[in-house]
């Protein structure tokens, strides 16, 4: 496992980014996948950027590990008010232009890309958890 | 994130967006946008074939401006977007409700 801490500002956003999508990259998921990765990450680390410290100021850290099940598992912590952003509801995507609520669609985008995401909240941390699903190796050879 | 004029056709102003829009640039297109709507314009054929990548931040740009342009009897009208940035309009359903169009000249002539 491999782990990245930063100060929760907006100005670290990208390194935790790449940090995570290095990982996801080593491991061997396309470029489209990576892609995905890095917009759940985003959406999870603003989601925490804006909500977690509204009066202080606090850490995020970020943890990446392949799981033996054939799991790229990020787990992404911070020590900020117990929050659980999955509990968030989601967007009406069918609104038009005029009601269509301007926000609200990060965790919606999270849910929709990750295989798998899940929340605890852990001996005063926040803890969510994004499972990706490791890509299969190519199918080699002609029947 | 870079956004430039490429120029004026059919009275839409043509921009092209390329890189990143993601929460740390997105305000920096909405400023960008909102100071040519200031000017005058009011209508936006956005070229996003050089758009790698967009997040949650840079659909919530694009809405705040399509909002602000209907309000004034304005548009704004995507183009060419690569496949990946597609993909997020397409899951959040944004798709059916800022015009794209498939080619930049195809989003002129619907200006």
């Amino acid at each position: 496992m491999s782990s990245m801490k930063l100060p929760a500002k907006m100005e670290n956003m990208e390194l935790l980014i790449q940090f995570i999508s290095d990982k996801a990259g080593k491991l061997g998921f396309s470029g489209k996948r990576v892609k995905e990765i890095e917009l759940a990450a985003e959406e999870a680390l603003v989601n925490i950027i804006h909500y977690a410290y509204p009066d202080l100021q606090g850490d995020i850290v970020v943890s990446c590990m392949q799981h033996p099940s054939n799991q790229f598992v990020i787990d992404i912590e911070d020590t900020g008010i117990a929050f659980n952003m999955l509990s968030l509801k989601d967007p009406d995507i069918s609104a038009s232009i005029s009601d269509r609520e301007i926000g609200g669609l990060g965790v919606f985008l999270i849910r929709k890309l990750m295989d798998d995401v899940h929340y605890h909240r852990d001996n005063e941390k926040n803890v969510l958890r994004l499972i990706v699903h490791m890509p299969q190796p190519e199918k080699t050879g002609k029947t | 994130m870079e956004i430039i004029k490429s120029g004026k056709e059919n009275n839409a102003l043509v921009v092209k967006v390329s890189g990143r829009m993601d929460a740390v640039t997105a305000p920096e297109f909405e400023k960008t946008v909102n100071s040519w709507i200031d000017e005058g314009e009011k209508c936006f054929v956005v070229d996003l074939s050089s758009l790698e990548y967009i997040s949650s931040a840079g659909l919530r740009s694009i809405l705040v401006i399509a909002k602000k342009l209907k309000a004034i009897n304005g548009k704004i009208l995507l183009a060419a977007m690569e496949e990946s940035v597609n993909e997020v309009f397409e899951i959040s359903g944004f798709n059916s409700i800022i015009p794209i169009h498939d080619t930049v000249n195809a989003a002129i002539l619907k200006a």
